[in-house]
Order: structure tokens, then sequence, then C-alpha cells
């Protein structure tokens, strides 16, 4: 019988196995408990916080679209108080490996929210999501531009201390996301998160108006997984040895299989999860067996594995 | 903060469709769940993949439950009026006998039931009075009066099976071009019998233009109404914050989620006017 050796690496911390949430896609963790012990994930990346609660979008705020979905939920959450109050102390109990997504309107926004983090204990990472598509002002994405992104690191850097390991969520909406990963990875990050969801809209032909309140959304699902291929691809190729947590319509282990031949050190799981609450134990299982059948003893040796000889 | 009010008893199975019959424009669906029947409340819903396993649709169908029944012939089993609009709720309606689904449930909230004898009043839009039946039978086992009330845009489109008919004390029909009971929209006539049948409780279910309607009216009657919301969900589990309606809260309003906080939901707590979130929203 062959063993596999599943565990991965972000930066000096390490996770039993390479499948992760998405943030925004389980919640913070209590409504997947249901379905099977949080334990089982590589981590939890929960719901990108902000500074305060956050009453996010009016409806409708989902619009299902061939092999994927928009939506528009304008980051509503509890806020940092009640969030290290409720949601961390119940994750930790669970024991759970935690990273915390973090989202901010403001580069001060994020320093706050680091500043709160550096002294909660449990948590394995920090999620700088710096690319969700929903806000008002398209000019507030700073995984826009290397200069915004690189603010916005610094000052995480700055006030988060010690040795937590910090991964930049980026956006595949931009000209060149190699720019935007190289100036984040001299801002001092120790990972990457690719892809965040793709701006997008439906137009109702019945009513002849936008679908969703906020008029554009947020694309995921199988859609636009090859996006997230080539992002991870191009990433990993300019630098080999940066980890990215990769994501984008995985929902099978063949999905995993194929981001972690493009460069994906972990997976997260994201829509696959609203049509399958086990979605990332079908996929964990799947690609340990898709591991083991090509012949794969280390996990980490699959890392990347499309790049080499070429 | 709300707590979390995550319906424990769900669970994931595969579950065979046993019958599948015609009913008006609707599918009256019976499908096999073993032990889940007997944890299921009037109001709980139910959310079903669609498409097959190539499919390009990728989120659930959510389906509020019909009956269920602890143990039938065929074990627990559940009961489903589909109305097949769209792609998924029709290949939903093509399953043939025999056939499985990938079904989650019970969730969400069920309807609360009065602790003392109450006249109920249960209104029910087009086939969302479909959960209304079991209700009315939990209702009149504990005593009671229930007042049934079912509209539609027209005659076939009122679902009311004849042994629903059966468990309450009257059933008043609505049509909006009068093909069957009294003309008009299901709101108009219900001041009207509020006062004939001396309603104590409201239970509604259907769309949500209709549910504000009844909102309103339970308001001046100073009734209390309970009614079971509809908005677009992609997962029904709680997870993906798609699913919400605005509450009044002290912070002005909230957005909670139809799938865990609902779909039975206090009427009175909704904020139902659309400007009116907007205007406490600051948007």
């Amino acid at each position: 019988m062959s063993t596999l050796d599943f565990s991965t690496k972000i930066g000096s911390k390490r996770f039993s196995n390479p499948i992760f949430t998405a943030s925004g896609c389980a919640s913070s963790g209590q409504e997947l408990s249901q379905f099977f012990p949080l334990t089982e994930l590589g981590a939890i990346v929960t719901k990108s916080i902000m500074t305060k609660s956050r009453t996010g979008r009016l409806t409708p705020r989902m619009a299902e679209t061939p092999s994927g979905m928009l939506n528009s939920i304008g980051l509503q959450g509890p806020g940092i108080d009640a969030f290290l109050e409720n949601d961390i102390p119940w994750l930790v109990e669970q024991k759970a490996k935690i990273i915390v997504s973090i989202a901010g309107e403001t580069v001060d926004e994020y320093g706050v929210l680091s500043r709160r983090l550096r002294a909660v204990s449990g948590i394995s990472a920090v999620e700088v999501n710096i690319s969700c598509p929903n806000v008002e002002n398209r000019g507030q994405v700073f995984a826009c531009h290397p200069d915004t992104s690189v603010a916005v690191i610094e000052a995480v850097r700055r006030n988060i201390g010690g040795e937590l390991p910090i991964i930049a969520k980026l956006s595949p909406d931009v000209t060149d996301i190699v720019e935007i990963a190289a100036a984040v990875i001299n801002a001092g990050v120790d990972g990457l998160a690719l892809i965040n969801t793709l701006l997008g809209m439906v137009i109702d032909t019945n009513s002849m108006r936008p679908k969703l309140a906020g008029k554009t959304g947020g694309l995921s699902g199988p859609a636009i997984r090859p996006v997230a291929v080539r992002a991870i691809y191009q990433v990993h190729q300019a630098f080999p040895n940066t980890p990215i947590v990769g994501m984008g319509g995985v929902a099978s282990g063949r999905d995993a299989f194929e981001l972690i031949l493009a460069g994906a050190s972990a997976v997260s799981i994201g829509t696959a999860s609203f049509g399958n609450p086990n979605a990332a134990m079908l996929v964990k299982s799947q690609l340990s067996d898709l591991l083991i059948a090509r012949g794969f003893n280390d996990f980490r040796d699959a890392i990347g594995f499309a790049h080499r000889g070429l | 903060m709300i707590p979390h009010k995550i319906n424990k008893a769900a669970k994931q199975i595969l579950a065979e469709v046993i019958s599948n019959k015609k009913f008006g424009p609707y599918h009256h669906m019976v499908f096999a769940v073993g032990d889940m029947a007997a944890s299921i409340k009037p109001g709980n819903f139910v959310a079903i993949s669609v498409g097959g396993e190539q499919s390009s649709l990728i989120l659930r169908r959510a389906f509020a439950i019909y009956r269920a029944i602890d143990k039938g012939p065929m074990g627990g089993s559940i009961e489903l009026v589909v109305a097949p609009h769209g792609q998924g709720s029709s290949w939903l309606c093509a399953r043939a006998i025999g056939e499985f689904v990938d079904l989650i449930g019970p969730l969400g909230t069920s309807f609360g039931i009065p602790t003392s004898n109450a006249n109920a009043m249960l209104i029910g839009g087009g086939y969302g009075s479909a959960p209304l039946f079991a209700l009315a039978e939990l209702l009149k086992n504990r005593g009671c009066r229930v007042d049934m009330v079912l509209g539609a845009s027209t005659a076939n489109k009122i679902f009311a099976p004849l042994e629903g008919k059966r468990t309450v004390s009257s059933l008043t029909l609505t049509t909006d071009d009068g093909s069957a009971g009294i003309h008009g929209q299901i709101s108009e006539a219900i001041p009207r019998l509020i006062r004939e049948l001396g309603t104590e409780v409201i239970y509604s279910c259907g769309p949500m233009g209709m549910l504000s309607a009844i909102a309103k009216i339970a308001k001046e009657f100073d009734i209390a109404h309970q009614c079971s919301v509809e908005e677009s969900m992609a997962c029904g589990i709680g997870v993906c914050m798609t699913c919400v309606v605005p509450i009044r809260s002290e912070e002005n309003v909230k957005m909670v989620r139809t799938c865990i906080d609902g779909p039975v939901m206090d009427g009175s707590q909704i904020i139902w006017d659309r400007k009116e979130v907007s205007d406490l929203m600051g948007l």
C-alpha cells in the first residue's frame, strides 16, 4: 500500500492537508460542521471580516450562470469584535486550523484589524483580502494597483508582528497579475491566494434590468477555473518559492490536482460547497487517490509539476 | 446578536423518487427519505441538486415540504409540490420513479404553534399553500380553529388537494381573474375574513408581494403573523449569505438568512418596503 504525505506549508505554518475552504464560502464554520468535522480540513478560511459590523447589499444578491454564479454580498459581517468574541473561540474549541481573512475600506482599517489579530491565539495565518469586487467604488479594489496593494501589505506587516504568515488574496481582473504578485512579495507576504472572483454582470431579459441589486457581482464556480489555472501558472513560474493557495471553481479531486500542477501549495473550496456541503471532503479524498495513482508519495512533489522539463 | 438557529437535524442523503404525478400545473412528488421524515416540522424545506452530474447548474434548489410521513409503506417519505418554472425545477419534475436525487433536509425554521387554542388563519398563494396543510393538521390536533384562504392568478394554479381541504374549518378561494372563488387579490379578501372569523393568528406562505400585503393587514389588526418567505438561495445551508431579508434591529437594519432564521419568520420584524431599507442603510 502506498502512503502519502499530504501535509503542506505556508510560510512557517504546516497544515495536515492542502484542502482549505475559500473565504466567504464557509462563513465561520458552524454551518459546515454539521456535515463534517472541521479538523478534516487543512484549514478553514473564515469570511473576510472588517472592523465594524456591515449590512451588505440589498437582494437579489445572487444569479446563477452557466457552470457558475455571480454574488454580490458586499462583505456582510459581524465586525471584528463580535468575530473575535464568538467565532474564533468556537473554532478553537473545534480544534480547527484557522486562517482569518480580513478586508478594509482603507489602508488604516487593515492595520487596525491586524493589530486586533496580533494577540489572538489559535490562528495559523491571515489572508489579506485586497480584491473583493463588491465595493461601491472600483478604485477601492486595492489589488488592481501594485502601489495600493503594497500599502495594505505594509500596514498589515507593521501591525501583525510575530510569525503569523500573511497571504495576499489577489484579483484576476488586472492586466498583469505577476506584476501585482511581485509587488506584494517584495512587501513581505508569505503566500498568495489566487484567485478572487471576476467582476461580472447578468441582465434579466424579462425585466430588462440588471439581475443583481448591486448591478455587478463576483463570478465564481467551474466557469472561472481556467482563469485560476492560468493565474497560478504565471505567478508560480515567476515566483516558484512563494506558496500559493489556489482557488477558482474546484469541485473535484481532478480540479484540485490541476491547480496543484499549475503551482498551488493548497487548494480552497468555494462555490462547490454551496452545491454540496461535503465538497471539500470529496475533493480531499479524490485528490489523495489521484496523487497515489500518479505515483506521488509526497504531496509537495506535485506542486508546480506542470512546469517541469519545459 | 441574533442566535444561530441552524437546523441540527439536517442531513445529506440520496433520496429515491417513489411517486411523481401531475397536479394541475404542478408536480406532486414523493421521495423516500428514511429517518429524516421523523425530524421534519411544518415549514421546513429541503435543498436538492438538479441537472445531474455533468450539469452546468451548480446550485441546489430549495423546496418547501408539503408533507412528511414518518412510517409509510416505503419507510419515511416527504412530499413536495414543484412548479416546473425554470431549468432546475423542470429537471426535477422530469425524474422517473426509481431515480435518486441528492437531497439535504430538513432545513430552516418551522411554524410556531400557539400555546393555547387560537383561531388561526392560513393564507397561501399559488403552490405556496403546500406547507400549510401539514400545519393545519397540527393546529387542528392542538384544538385550534383553522380557516384557510388560498389564492392564485387563476383557478388551476390554486393548490388545494381534497384531503387537505378536509382538515380545515373553512376554505375560501380567491383568484385574480375571477375563475374561482372571490374575484380579486387574496389580500383584498383578508380584512373582512379576519373580522368575520375572529382570527387571532395568521400563517402565510406565497410570493413576497402577498406576504408584504398580509403583514400590513396583520399590523392594522394587531395580530401575530408568521410567514414563510422566499428569497433566491445559492446554498440553503447558511454559508453563502445570498438569501437574506432585512429585519429591524438596534442598528436600524440587519440582513438575516432566510435559510437559517427563516423561511418561517415573524412578519412584523421584516422591513417589507425596499425604500425604507435603502433609507435606513443610507443608500
